[in-house]
């Protein structure tokens, strides 16, 4: 058996490292043929990473990705596509902003107005995507529907808070507006990288935090076990007991909670308010870095890095005259040949074990045993 | 069409073993067996669908191989399934030509495929009318539409898989004067049934399947419907049978007038009572698909009822959830262990605890306890003999046998009282059988209460200690299993019995 798991990790690690390769391959490609010269991208790409402001761009960068990541993959494990991740994550950051920022909070505990900030954007990420749970359980609602509503809603709804009469006010010397900027006490300091004047995010450890909450959840209990099952097989899960509404409902929670995340990091770390110019469309790279590290929470964290890297390293592409789009190119290669070499894999496996097992056991009739 | 020597083996198992089948053209063959016996998996094969290990198809005397399911269309074979393949909100028109559509520049051809329509449906007296919405048609009309689509394609044969367990009785009749008109004209008809009665009112030719292989061949006139059961059940298994009765006063599950009505508004179940005591074995006989899979989910809380009532030891248990009954003392064994019994793709160990994600030593509070878990996967796999390299590899790579006793193992653990095992010895092997049985009678000399249901007649007979049939959903018919014979239950499953029900 030994001999078997060894080889099934091995395969395991052969998919994505393949499917890189296959990527990088491919996008050599699409650059001689748009006439410019791979081995200078490369070198390019690799001097940058050696730039201390890239590591440390590409670590803060990650951390988003990562949280944004978990919240896609608590509902992939559901076999349920919380495609609302970035409506959920910008409504929640701006509430967030905003009670952060209010005036009430300067006399609070520093710990106790970064927690309060924290809770108060999981719960407005639980409760825009527990709206398409909701929908679901009671009215049969897609939730890859719903949530896409939902994102343009939530759009909608922080474009009318967003708005001097209600939650925000103007940024001084600019057209920005933006919530109330959160005071010192309620930040959360970063931490320094030598030779980078960005500093990492300090609730880098947030992310972790979070990574180990999700494996944890997912191996070790009772609830995870039922959102495994319910999402590896709901006949065989509702057979064994389990609740699948409930269930439906509770990881559309727990995935919007997660979501309620995504945007801290920035907005205790950096922006400190939640104004025009606070990133977007981080829920949707959650999802190709949830395809790409397979839901795992180790996987997951490297895809992030990945990606985070390569976003970074686009900016230093378009100084050096190579269009930055390449890099929206290889992204996309890498995620669609990421997840075909893992079904391939998966099936090869499941099939290699079946022969293993068969052999091992030596008990594979011959046609005489069977009909006897 | 002539089938030699098929033979189609998968991982562990032998589906297929020198299958001999000869249909004259022109004439309706009917393909007999046994749930799980081979047939679905032949017709996989003579449809394109899965290639045989051994073995030669030939057509009209040519030897074909099919790869895909159209090269055998290309052969002018079609295939009416079980379960229709209609899209609901288009037209019989449009679903007859979905996937050949008929093209005339740009656009599509509609008025030529109209008529053609129009000529087949007058030509065989199907009576389709190219114009309907299939949402608008009842079953029997479906099916019509489904047989038009094959003929559509240019089929000269058919094969038709249990075309009659969808139907009502007047349909069946209708649907049996409509093949006898597409043989008038000229067409072979290979019809797939384990309802014996219809088999031999239809066919003109009857080959019988049991264990992945062809044991007979014969015509209607020379055979009865009993002496078809004979050859469809077979003799060769090993006996099952009880020792001394451990039948008890005590009532364990009572269920009084079960109604379940399906999501289409069809009453499935209906009137149905039964009491199951202490030590005692209540086998359940009837053809597929005649409530059985229903009153299951409904004992075990996974199909709403209509009304009546289910009590386990006394206490009214309607209102339970599935996980709370099985806390109450339910195990289960599910008729689809792929469906319903294991999650594929994960361990042994995982699937020990499946079903029981309450109970110790699979949970400790609301954490998984693995260390407990593996432990007790551990002396399943001993004591019931699951031939596996480990717990940690996927039940799916293990054969049919033994995920049906890890199932067994994990079921029979945690005290029940109940035990409602369906199917329990389909499609494993005799030796994993035999094993089977002795669980289940270990289980009834702990005084469990076990409902058995299964479409294996000696089975049923030798393991139980009373026997109900069911059909159309109601209980029609109690027999003694000591003095009752496979024939007798059998007609008595298919309606065809001289018994008064």
């Amino acid at each position: 058996m030994k001999k078997l798991s060894l080889r099934s990790a091995g395969l395991g690690l052969a998919a994505p490292v393949g499917a890189l390769i296959f990527a990088l391959l491919l996008c050599a490609l699409i650059l001689v043929i748009t006439g410019h010269s791979p081995v200078e991208v490369v070198d390019q790409m690799v001097k940058s990473v050696q730039r201390p402001r890239t590591v440390a761009n590409s670590l803060n960068s990650a951390t988003t990705y990562y949280l944004s990541a978990v919240a896609v993959a608590i509902g992939f494990k559901m076999r349920l596509f919380n495609i609302g991740v970035d409506g959920q994550y910008r409504l929640a950051a701006m509430m967030a902003a905003a009670v952060g920022g209010a005036s009430f909070m300067g006399s609070l505990p520093s710990f106790l107005r970064i927690l309060m900030t924290i809770v108060v954007a999981m719960l407005v990420g639980a409760v825009w995507a527990g709206i398409a749970g909701f929908l679901k359980v009671t009215r049969g609602v897609s939730e890859v529907i719903s949530t896409i509503m939902l994102n343009a809603i939530a759009t909608a709804v922080v474009a009318y808070l967003l708005n001097p009469a209600r939650l925000a006010v103007s940024v001084a010397g600019s057209n920005n507006i933006g919530t109330a900027p959160i005071t010192e006490g309620g930040q959360v300091p970063g931490f320094d990288y030598p030779g980078s004047s960005s500093k990492i995010f300090g609730l880098i450890f947030l992310a972790v935090l979070v990574g180990f909450l999700y494996w944890f959840m997912l191996n070790r209990t009772r609830f995870g076990f039922d959102l495994k099952a319910t999402g590896l097989s709901e006949s065989a899960a509702v057979a064994s007991g389990v609740n699948v509404k409930k269930m439906i409902v509770a990881s559309m929670l727990l995935s919007g909670g997660a979501a309620g995340l995504v945007g801290i990091p920035q907005l205790l770390g950096a922006s400190h308010s939640y104004a025009l110019d606070f990133p977007s469309g981080l829920g949707f790279t959650g999802i190709a870095i949830a395809l790409l590290g397979r839901n795992h929470p180790v996987g997951m964290a490297f895809a992030a890095l990945l990606w985070g890297f390569l976003d970074q390293a686009s900016n230093v592409l378009d100084i050096s005259g190579v269009p930055k789009e390449i890099v929206v190119i290889m992204q996309g290669v890498i995620v669609l040949s990421v997840v075909i070499a893992y079904e391939l894999v998966r099936r090869y496996r499941l099939r290699l074990e079946q022969r293993e097992v068969g052999k091992a056991l030596g008990t594979t009739k011959t046609p005489a045993e069977v009909s006897a | 069409m002539e089938l030699k020597g098929i033979t189609k083996r998968f991982p562990g198992v032998v589906a297929n073993s020198d299958i001999n089948v000869g249909v004259r053209s022109g004439t309706v063959h009917a393909l007999v067996g046994e749930n799980g016996a081979g047939k679905s998996t032949l017709m996989k094969i003579l449809y394109g669908m899965q290639r045989p290990d051994e073995g030669t198809i030939s057509v009209n005397g040519g030897l074909v191989d099919f790869t895909t399911p159209a090269d055998a269309i290309a052969a002018g074979i079609g295939m009416v399934h079980q379960h229709f393949m209609l899209a609901d909100n288009f037209t019989v028109l449009e679903n007859v030509v979905l996937g050949t559509e008929p093209k005339a520049g740009m656009g599509l051809d509609f008025k030529a495929a109209r008529a053609k329509i129009k000529d087949i449906s007058a030509r065989y007296g199907l009576g389709v009318d190219p114009d309907r919405l299939v949402d608008e048609l009842g079953v029997g009309e479906r099916q019509r539409v489904e047989i038009l689509k094959v003929l559509y394609r240019g089929a000269k044969i058919l094969i038709l898989d249990e075309p009659t367990a969808v139907l009502v009785p007047q349909e069946v009749d209708e649907l049996f004067g409509n093949l006898r008109e597409l043989k008038a004209e000229g067409l072979t008809i290979l019809f797939i049934s384990h309802k014996l009665d219809e088999v031999l009112s239809v066919a003109d030719d009857i080959t019988v399947v049991r264990r992945g292989t062809t044991v007979a061949s014969v015509v209607p006139g020379e055979v009865t419907a009993r002496q078809l059961a004979e050859l469809m059940v077979g003799s060769a298994l090993p006996v099952p049978e009880l020792r001394e009765s451990t039948v008890t006063e005590t009532p364990v599950l009572e269920v009084r007038d079960l109604k379940v009505t399906s999501s289409d508004g069809r009453t499935v179940l209906e009137n149905l009572s039964f009491t199951i005591h202490a030590g005692e074995v209540l086998g359940i006989a009837g053809v597929e698909g005649n409530g059985q899979a229903e009153l299951v989910e409904a004992l075990m809380g996974i199909r709403p009822l209509s009304a009546g009532h289910i009590s386990l030891s006394g206490k009214d248990i309607n209102k339970l959830n599935t996980r709370k009954r099985r806390d109450a003392g339910m195990a289960y064994i599910p008729e689809d262990r792929h469906r319903q019994g294991l999650l594929l793709e994960a361990t042994l160990w995982e699937n020990r605890i499946l079903g029981h994600q309450t109970k110790a030593p699979n949970v400790r509070g609301p954490l998984i306890n693995r260390k407990g878990a593996r432990a007790d996967t551990e002396r399943i796999v001993a004591d019931y003999d699951v031939r596996t390299p480990g717990i940690e590899v996927a039940i799916a790579s293990l054969s049919g046998g033994n995920q049906q006793k890890l199932i067994i193992g994990r079921e029979m653990t945690g005290d029940p009282v109940v035990l409602i095992a369906s199917h329990p010895t389909r499609g494993v092997d005799v030796g994993a059988q035999a094993a089977i049985w002795e669980h289940i009678r270990r289980a009834r000399a702990e005084k469990l209460a076990v409902l058995m249901i299964s479409a294996d007649l000696d089975e049923l007979i030798g393991m139980s200690d009373r026997l109900s049939v069911i059909l159309r959903g109601k209980l029609v018919a109690e027999y003694d299993p000591n003095s009752v014979t496979p024939e007798e239950l059998g007609s008595a499953m298919t309606g065809a019995g001289d018994k008064t029900l």
